[in-house]
């Protein structure tokens, strides 16, 4: 026998793991304020509020999924929502629109209907196309830069570039898309009127559903071996290639999952909302959603749906009580929270796993 | 045809301008491997001091700014480099998002100091002209972008400073371990990157208004220069950003102005199939 | 029958410096092969070539009986050949066991590696029993001492099943003691594994090593047994003048 096998031979099956309850109890404590005791106490006005700063949770999980797991800091997700918020939009404006065109083409002298717009009268189309162009749109540029092994600040300035691309385009192209303006002025939404408040009483369970459910996924992503495999990827890209795995592979689809969410955030948003226009996916929101999960978090997926939620609020709350003060406000916060706190808000409740 | 002609000063100015910026960005990342976002806001602090300095120098406040706002701009870097980023070396990620958060305020005190709407410079006289197609305002510019490329190509390559520079940006250990003071060369890299920005505000002012977010138009073109010509790299600046300029300047052209940025885009990604790491790379065998 | 791995006058030149020259390497199945040589020899570059992580200039590398040269590191990983690092890289973030777990787990179609993992597979049993970390499966790697650290490297090697095992220095910086207790962990894992070793610590090479093959400044010196190459004028040349820049090279760091 040799020296190392001299120790007490390990027993190969016993390492269960014991359930810990504390995260389900919590997911369930947060649904039910979600469901029940929000559509209760809040006005139709300030719930609406809530279930747009939930489609931005949606955006902001992706962003954790991607950044915080997967360690690709993408600056580019408003680009993905936006995809997703302009199927919805084309789809909700022809609707409205019947057999005529969208107001916003009658005013800039279109005549007939662009043959881009034709399949949007569909809603099954419409809806398939909110996941599809986001995903396909990430699948493509992953696949392109992550297999050359372009990564860390140059992804994140090739995301930022694309985000900065999409709006000139969307602005530039008047008549197909509204231009600065974007699409605005929805009626109804698949037979209801989209502004009443039952309508979107409606439109925030289903964000907080939808919610729910991609964070439900995204957290049973996380404890899977693949979502080991992701940290792996993030904190040593070349080991893992060591590994047998492909971390180009790892990456293209988490980044596409993330993209997927963005643009399902941003259908969703188009009803809640009743616009989307280019200012709203450009750098700086972009970037805004960025900051929003560094602030919640960014190892958690918890703290990246917090982050966006609390920012949401925060932006809503001193952009009317101190407009002047907001963006000084912001900025001393990105600064404060990436300085001093790296870990977010979360990192102030989780227990320090590594005793190192 | 006379098309074509009159679009090659209007790319050639831009890449010169992009140049300017691209070279602070391009040191301190191949440098230092920060990400300062907040680089953009040294263009916007360049271009109002030339606004401000019309005041004294009236309409050849432009000449006059040159060198102030290349202390100027060059200060604010010095300053944001103490003061934050130095504490942030090796996480290039969290620089990108700290120095954002810094962009966002001095855009913010901008606003304060300038108002919102933007402001005009007025060119000196003797730069209203042509040359051929060139007019005068660009030709100037891009003679700035190349006095600043030799200047710098000089500096690195002929003075002791730009030596260590060149020592810290292959191996920052290895130039430490030297007895080369690596705070100082970061400190001189920063000063110098961020005055540059400063010179490129006050070219900007000869061909457009200034405002607040002046910076934000350049500085993601100016990164993707970095990208494309490699870290650290004078000639990969030069050539990427003069390609860079033309190219949109020409995909505007024949295409329209919002086609353009997504064909440049296209065309950096299809570059990075071929060269992922830019035009040119500092060789190390370490397993990143 | 044809050796496992093929080496064939592979050169490599960085910018000019030439850091393999012609090496021809041939390693047979069963083999446990030792790799020496001073500083800038060229040993990490070969190891480097056969995993992929750097491209010959010249030459060609074949694994039972193919030419690899086109394959990606991960595709050479998955036709059985694994490796370890100089300075070891484990997943500080991961447990040991999860480490273990995610290098036995690379066959596993991607699908499936949605699933969570439940309990212990019998390769990473193994490979828990066969480097003694069982106590520690459950820590976090980054909480692990230099030389668990080593082991936990070995132990994913063995954990991805490889037909071919390169080790690079796996007991530099380690205690008396460690080193022992790894060479006796070498000689284990050499038992029904082809095995490489960079390393050039004489006592280590007499005790465990079989065949040595000697490399200088890029240029294969010798191949033979410990006692050949301990012999053989050429070698106390370049290891006596190692051994004063080594001494040099001490007081400097």
């Amino acid at each position: 026998m040799t020296a190392i096998l001299e120790k007490p031979p390990v027993t190969p099956a016993p390492v269960k793991e014991p359930r810990d309850w504390r995260g389900p109890a919590l997911f369930a404590l947060v649904a039910v304020i979600g469901l029940v005791v929000m559509p209760l106490v809040l006005e139709p006005f300030r719930l609406g509020l809530l279930a747009k700063y939930l489609t931005y949770a949606i955006v902001a999980l992706g962003i954790g999924l991607a950044w915080g797991q997967g360690g690709m800091l993408t600056l580019g997700q408003g680009v993905f929502f936006g995809l997703g918020g302009y199927a919805m939009g084309m789809h909700l404006k022809l609707n409205d629109a019947g057999d005529g065109l969208p107001d916003f083409m009658v005013w800039s002298g279109v005549e007939t209907l662009p043959a881009l717009w034709e399949p949007f009268r569909n809603p099954v189309f419409a809806i398939a196309m909110v996941v599809v162009v986001p995903g396909a749109v990430a699948w493509l540029l992953g696949t392109l830069v992550f297999r050359q092994r372009v990564r860390g600040a140059y992804f994140a300035i090739l995301t930022q570039a694309l985000a900065a691309a999409m709006v000139i385009l969307l602005v530039g192209q008047q008549g197909l898309t509204g231009g600065t303006n974007g699409l605005t002025n929805f009626f109804e939404f698949f037979g209801q009127d989209v502004a009443a408040d039952s309508t979107q009483r409606g439109l925030y369970f289903t964000v907080a559903i939808v919610l729910g459910v991609l964070f439900l996924g995204a957290w049973q992503l996380q404890r899977s071996r693949f979502g080991r495999l992701l940290l792996a990827v993030r904190d040593g890209e070349d080991r893992v290639r060591f590994l047998g795995y492909n971390p180009a592979t790892v990456k293209t689809i988490t980044f596409t999952l993330s993209a997927v969410m963005a643009g399902i955030a941003g259908a969703l948003f188009v009803p809640v909302v009743g616009i989307i226009s280019p200012a709203l996916l450009g750098v700086v929101p972009s970037l805004e959603l960025v900051v929003a999960v560094a602030v919640g978090g960014r190892f958690a997926l918890a703290g990246a749906v917090l982050g966006a939620v609390l920012m949401g609020y925060a932006k809503t709350y001193f952009s009317e009580e101190l407009p002047d003060a907001w963006l000084y406000l912001q900025g001393a916060l990105f600064i404060l929270v990436i300085g001093l706190a790296p870990k977010g808000i979360i990192g102030f409740f989780r227990r320090k796993d590594v005793t190192a | 045809m006379e098309g074509i002609l009159n679009q090659l000063p209007i790319g050639l100015s831009i890449g010169a301008v992009l140049l300017l910026i691209a070279l602070g960005l391009t040191f301190t990342f191949g440098q230092m491997g920060v990400i300062n976002m907040a680089h953009g806001e040294f263009i916007m602090a360049g271009a109002y001091t030339a606004y401000l300095l019309q005041d004294f120098a009236g309409r050849n406040a432009v000449l006059v700014a040159l060198p102030v706002a290349f202390l100027v701009a060059g200060l604010m870097g010095l300053i944001l480099e103490r003061a934050a980023i130095r504490h942030f070396y090796g996480r290039p990620l969290d620089t990108l998002l700290l120095t954002w958060g810094v962009s966002l305020v001095l855009q913010q005190v901008a606003r304060d100091l300038f108002g919102a709407p933007n402001v005009q410079v007025t060119s000196p006289t003797w730069l209203q002209g042509t040359l051929g197609p060139m007019p005068y305002n660009r030709l100037f510019i891009l003679l700035l972008a190349v006095g600043s490329v030799v200047a710098i190509w000089v500096y690195m390559n002929r003075s002791a400073q730009g030596r260590r520079m060149q020592a810290v940006m292959q191996n920052r250990q290895l130039a430490a371990t030297s007895g080369i003071n690596t705070g100082r060369v970061d400190q001189r890299t920063f000063f110098i990157g961020s005055g540059l920005a400063g010179i490129a505000g006050v070219a900007l002012t000869l061909i457009g208004p200034v405002g607040p977010t002046l910076g934000t138009y350049y500085i993601v073109d100016a990164f993707l220069v970095v990208v494309a010509g490699g870290l650290g790299q004078l000639r990969g600046a030069v050539i990427a950003a003069l390609a860079l300029g033309l190219l949109n300047s020409y995909a505007e052209f024949w295409t329209n102005a919002s086609l353009a940025k997504v064909i440049v885009f296209v065309v950096i990604i299809a570059f990075l199939q071929f060269r992922p790491q830019g035009l040119f790379v500092l060789r190390s065998r370490a397993l990143t | 029958m044809t050796a496992l791995l093929e080496v064939r006058d592979v050169s490599v030149v960085f910018d000019g410096f030439r850091a393999l020259d012609g090496v021809d390497f041939t390693v047979d199945h069963g083999e446990l092969r030792f790799l020496i040589g001073p500083n800038g020899a060229g040993k990490t570059t070969l190891i480097d070539i056969i995993t992929g992580l750097t491209k010959p200039t010249t030459g060609t590398v074949g694994f039972d009986g193919a030419v690899i040269n086109g394959k990606r590191e991960h595709e050479r990983v998955r036709l059985g050949i694994g490796r370890t690092f100089q300075t070891s890289v484990v997943f500080e973030e991961l447990t040991v066991l999860e480490n273990l777990d995610l290098a036995a787990s690379f066959r596993r179609p991607l699908l499936s590696l949605l699933a969570r993992r439940r309990g212990v597979t019998e390769k990473v049993a193994e490979a828990l029993e066969t480097t003694g970390l069982g106590d520690l499966a459950k820590k976090k790697a980054g909480v692990l001492s230099h030389g668990q650290r080593q082991w936990l490297e070995i132990g994913m090697l063995i954990a991805q099943g490889p037909r071919l095992l390169l080790l690079d220095e796996p007991v530099a910086g380690m205690s008396a003691d460690e080193r022992a207790r790894t060479g006796d962990l070498l000689t284990e894992i050499a038992k029904d594994h082809t095995v490489i070793v960079i390393e050039h610590d004489m006592d280590f090479l007499r005790r465990y090593a079989s065949t040595v093959t000697v490399l200088h400044e890029g240029k294969l010196l010798i191949e033979g047994s410990v006692d050949e190459v301990r012999a053989d004028p050429r070698v106390q040349e370049v290891y006596l003048g190692r051994a004063r820049e080594e001494a040099a090279h001490d007081v400097v760091s």
